[in-house]
């Protein structure tokens, strides 16, 4: 256990933690501001993967398959906000819960009916590929590196958008008071679809730069949609600042357990039992830390409702 | 307003309950229900087997043993008892002759059961948990794949015989994954420097593959099924790990995955008892024929769905259509008399296959539609019995 | 059309079913509408928290789990006893649901929710980890639970026990929702400060409502166990505890008609879609039409199946 190795450990914490990242502040943006429980997030995260992979592989280009990818996602995303969720900002949790489950399964399937439930390929330019030497002899992904780079100008973007713009202010007012903004003459309805597309554009980022390293099919979004619940309660509902950090400390704790939980338990108890419990502890090891912060900070660690 | 909406809902419920589909006059004619999965990411496989069964009933006229065929497909959707209620379903609403199919060992567990309490003969043309070759085999239970240790047992063999001296290991945390792990042991004496198993469904395997390169070890062994497969073998070709350490795996590349891999694949090893290089006229044909129905290379979840067909086949002309003569069907099948895809074969006591099995590798191949194919390196198993056949008390 | 009428109705349609379809040479259906019931059972004492209570339990499903591996470790032991099976079935989701509930009940909202999915998760890891009651691949029960006086291996009588059961627990449901116990429960839901004023614990109330619940749930995992047997931890994966919820909330949630509703129509249209055979790409991908159908219905019945039926509850 060397200390590169350690690094090496933290380092691909911190990109899952930024990719969870990128979902978690368009979940939890939509939850907040705009109080929908947004099931199909990961269809959006699906969709983005599906879009960037055919518009680049039919194109040849990679960069103009990740702008279709956002592009794409973006106004699917609005498309599915005016025609089926606008009137649910005002129902019960449960109905948009119920609602957008039935929107995964729609959108699952007609992926599968589009383009088969063969997994997709995917291959990144050759610019991307390859490997930067870092110190200690450290040899890391130049993808990776590019995803943690891009995720986390994307949360400074998006800070500075929320905290020092115009928009984002009244995208905080609409969150806590409606009527008055509407008042104020502000069209709060384009408002909210708007969130609701970049939420959406930022789902579909994830996706596509997801599906170079994972699996790209049908039902990919749910995979991952739970470590992002994870996230947002953990970073407290509404804040994208507690997205990331919530995103970095799941990221970092799962990875970290997955690498050191066995050899740690192997120091403390028999080769046998640390055999079976490490494994079973490192996959339940982001609910234990879930549990516990709650039940420290019930609101989540950076909660920004009142 | 709400009225007529009511009366229409109470309407078509009282219909739904009434529906009956149309009974079938069973005399000239056989029904065969066949269970695999259908929807979901792993519904892939159910394409595989699905198109395979519709070309092995083509290649027979539609008519196996002589009768004119019905195969009734049914999705488990991944779920044992979804599996039970549609077998319930084919044998009580669809009145099948025979069952075939299922390609999850928790379904085919759970269902296996209902279908030979029904006095119907079950064909598994892909789950092989252990005890169905041990000690709860069924005279009315035939499987025309294989057992699950047999695949990482041949793998086993061959790392043993080659002299690998270490070997990384790692594959999902459950009952599968362990038993795919214990397969591999029973032949593979040399020292196994780390077994690591990871959760269901995880995505991420950078940090394995981190914790393995610092390790280093001479060869890494893998179970990773489905999309957990394409996401290792993507990410460890990426991390440059393909020329550097030797990757061996069992039920992860194949025909099914392939296409996601695409050039990730090459170089891959793999032990299986079929590939579409396998030199016999069956399977030249069934590879040839489905590859130009459907444009791609099928894989041996498909062989093993369409032997299974010509298995019944070849029972049911023995017995001369007379399908209901469980008995004589028993006796013909067990004699495994017709052209499988994986030459000849014998059945074992517990009426699973005695076949070879090979050490497979990923190359390229131009012939291929998805330019890559499972190329045979060398026999390892010939003749292979499973471990289990002893603890099945039927003797014929 | 009367809540009564509505009932009547569908007991009656119940009854009937098995002599009507077994006349018809149709008694598959025995099987289909037994495993719905059985559903239905789990989606009424889902109900109670999440409709009446406001608790959105995630979880549910774990007890299902619970009550099916109480059944089946017996069975694995050779102890069929039904008596035995069911009564730990019961008591184990009950103190299972305590434990549960006591931590989580002390959360709320989305908090909540996660905290009772973490709590299932960990529970399925640890149902596929224990490889003794055959980890993922799960176990077989030899036979059903033996009682006295009733043979379950009888799909008949089976059925007849299983629709009694749910009218039972639709009965002690609508039951307690309406005695002094339920309107505390159901106030502490619209109005938690209010009736923390007036001197009640929510808490508490919600704890007991909680454990009733899980019991409940427990009772229909060792009929489940029964009706397929056999048992996988797959039934407590929280997609199966979404699957009750979508039940709940489609028949109309705190209303004693709608979990019983939902339940019947998500289930039956799940089997008429996915084997409708002409054209054959609704059997093969029934689910892009299932999707559609559960947003229309959100859309349009807003309070659910249920408010089709009966005016006000």
């Amino acid at each position: 256990m060397t200390f590169a190795l350690i690094f090496e450990q933290l380092l691909n914490g911190v990109q899952l933690g930024v990719m969870l990242f990128l979902l978690a502040a368009g979940l939890t943006l939509v939850l907040g501001i705009m109080n929908m429980v947004n099931l199909a997030h990961g269809s959006l995260y699906m969709v983005g993967a599906y879009f960037a992979i055919t518009v680049g592989q039919w194109s040849g280009s990679y960069l103009l398959g990740v702008l279709a990818g956002i592009l794409g996602t973006l106004l699917v995303g609005m498309a599915v906000e005016v025609v089926a969720l606008r009137t649910l900002y005002q129902r019960d949790h449960l109905d948009q819960v119920l609602a957008t489950f039935g929107l995964i399964l729609f959108f699952n399937e007609l992926v599968a009916i589009l383009f088969g439930r063969f997994a997709l390929f995917a291959s990144l330019p050759s610019y991307l590929q390859g490997h930067i030497e870092l110190f200690a002899g450290i040899r890391y992904p130049v993808y990776r590196a590019v995803v943690i780079a891009v995720g986390l100008l994307t949360a400074i973007l998006l800070w500075y958008v929320v905290t020092r713009t115009r928009l984002g202010m009244l995208v905080r007012a609409g969150a806590s008071n409606r009527t008055m903004v509407g008042a104020l003459g502000i069209n709060i309805r384009l408002l909210y679809t708007l969130v609701f597309g970049v939420g959406a554009a930022l789902a579909g980022l994830a996706g596509l730069m997801a599906g170079q390293i994972y699996t790209v099919q049908p039902g990919m979004g749910e995979l991952i949609l739970i470590q992002v619940f994870v996230v947002i309660v953990i970073g407290g509902i509404g804040s994208i600042r507690g997205a990331l950090v919530g995103a970095l400390i799941v990221g970092i704790v799962d990875t970290m357990g997955r690498a050191f939980l066995k050899p740690l338990l192997g120091m403390l108890l028999s080769p046998v039992a640390a055999d079976t419990a490490g494994p079973a502890l490192a996959s339940m090891l982001i609910y234990l830390l879930m549990a516990l912060i709650l039940a420290l900070r019930p609101a989540g660690l950076f909660p920004a409702r009142g | 307003m709400i009225k007529p909406l009511h009366s229409l809902a109470a309407g078509a419920l009282a219909a739904m309950l009434a529906f009956a589909p149309p009974a079938q006059a069973q005399q000239k004619s056989l029904k065969i229900g066949f269970i695999t999965t259908l929807s979901g990411p792993q519904g892939i496989i159910g394409k595989h087997m699905r198109d395979s069964v519709e070309l092995a009933l083509d290649h027979l006229g539609r008519k196996v043993g002589g009768l004119q065929t019905e195969v009734v497909f049914g999705d488990d959707q991944f779920k044992p008892d979804v599996g039970v209620q549609v077998a319930e379903q084919m044998l009580k609403r669809d009145q099948v002759d025979i069952m075939a199919g299922i390609i999850w060992s928790n379904v085919m567990m759970a269902t296996v059961p209902v279908v030979t309490g029904a006095g119907k003969i079950m064909v598994g043309t892909n789950a092989g948990a252990s005890p169905l070759a041990g000690a709860q085999c069924n005279e009315l239970y035939f499987s025309t794949s294989w057992n699950n240790d047999q695949s990482p047992e041949a793998m086993g063999k061959h790392l043993q015989d080659t002299g690998v001296k270490e070997l990384y290991v790692l594959a999902p945390n459950y009952q599968a994954g362990k038993d795919m792990v214990a397969g591999l042991k029973r032949f593979y004496k040399g020292n196994i420097v780390e077994e690591l198993y990871t959760k269901m469904g995880q995505l991420d395997y950078q940090a394995e593959i981190t914790a393995l390169r610092a390790k280093n070890p001479k060869a890494v062994f893998i179970f990773y099924p489905g999309g957990m497969g394409i996401q290792f073998i993507r990410q460890y070709v990426q991390a440059g790990l393909r020329d550097q350490i030797p990757l061996y795996s069992v039920f992860t590349v194949d025909e099914t995955t392939i296409p996601a891999l695409k050039d990730a694949a090459i170089g891959q090893y793999e032990a299986r008892f079929w590939t579409a290089e396998v030199d016999n006229p069956a399977s030249k044909k069934y590879v040839a024929d489905f590859r130009k129905k459907y444009g791609y290379t099928p894989s041996y979840y498909g062989a093993q769905s369409y032997d299974g067909i010509l298995l019944i086949d070849s029972a049911v002309r023995a017995v001369k259509g007379n399908v209901k003569d469980t008995k004589g069907m028993v006796a013909a099948m067990r004699k495994a008399d017709y052209k499988s895809i994986r030459g000849d074969f014998k059945f074992n006591n517990n009426h699973h296959p005695i076949q070879d099995f090979y050490l497979l590798k990923a190359v390229k191949d131009p012939k291929a539609p998805e330019g890559i194919t499972m190329h045979i390196e060398k026999k390892v198993f010939e003749d292979h019995q499973d471990a289990y056949h002893k603890e099945c008390k039927m003797k014929w | 059309m009367g809540r009564k009428v509505f009932w009547a109705i569908l007991i009656l349609a119940l009854l009937a079913l098995p002599p009507v379809t077994l006349a018809l040479g149709q008694g598959f259906y025995i099987d289909l509408v037994r495993r719905i019931m059985i559903f239905a059972i789990a989606a009424v004492s889902l109900n109670l928290i999440l409709g009446y209570g406001g608790l959105v339990s995630f979880g549910h499903a774990a007890y299902l789990g619970v009550g099916g591996y109480a059944v089946a470790i017996f069975a694995f032991y050779g102890v069929n006893n039904g008596f035995l099976q069911w009564g730990t079935a019961i008591g184990a989701s009950a103190l299972v649901a305590l434990a549960i509930g006591a931590v989580s009940i002390r959360t709320s909202g989305v908090y909540f929710i996660m905290i009772t999915l973490a709590f299932t998760q960990m529970l399925y890891y640890l149902g596929i980890s224990i490889e003794e009651y055959g980890g993922d691949d799960g176990i077989r029960l030899k036979m059903r639970s033996q009682f006295p006086l009733l043979d379950l291996s009888d799909g008949l009588q089976f059925y007849y026990l299983v629709l009694g059961l749910m009218l039972l627990s639709v009965f002690v449901v609508h039951r307690l929702v309406n005695s002094r116990f339920g309107m505390v429960l159901r106030a502490t839901r619209s109005n938690e400060a209010r009736s923390r004023a007036i001197g009640f614990s929510p808490y508490m109330y919600r704890l007991t409502a909680f454990v009733i619940a899980g019991a409940m749930g427990g009772l229909a995992g060792a009929l489940l166990v029964n009706q397929v047997n056999f048992l996988t931890p797959d039934y407590m994966h929280w997609t199966r505890s979404g699957e009750i919820m979508f039940m709940v909330i489609l028949g109309g949630m705190g209303t004693s008609a709608g979990p019983v509703l939902g339940s019947f129509a998500l289930l039956l249209l799940e089997d008429i879609l996915s084997n409708w055979r002409d054209p054959r790409w609704i059997g093969e991908h029934w689910q892009v039409i299932l999707g559609p159908l559960l947003v229309l219905s959100v859309l349009f019945f807003k309070r659910g199946l249920a408010g089709l039926f009966t005016r006000h509850e």
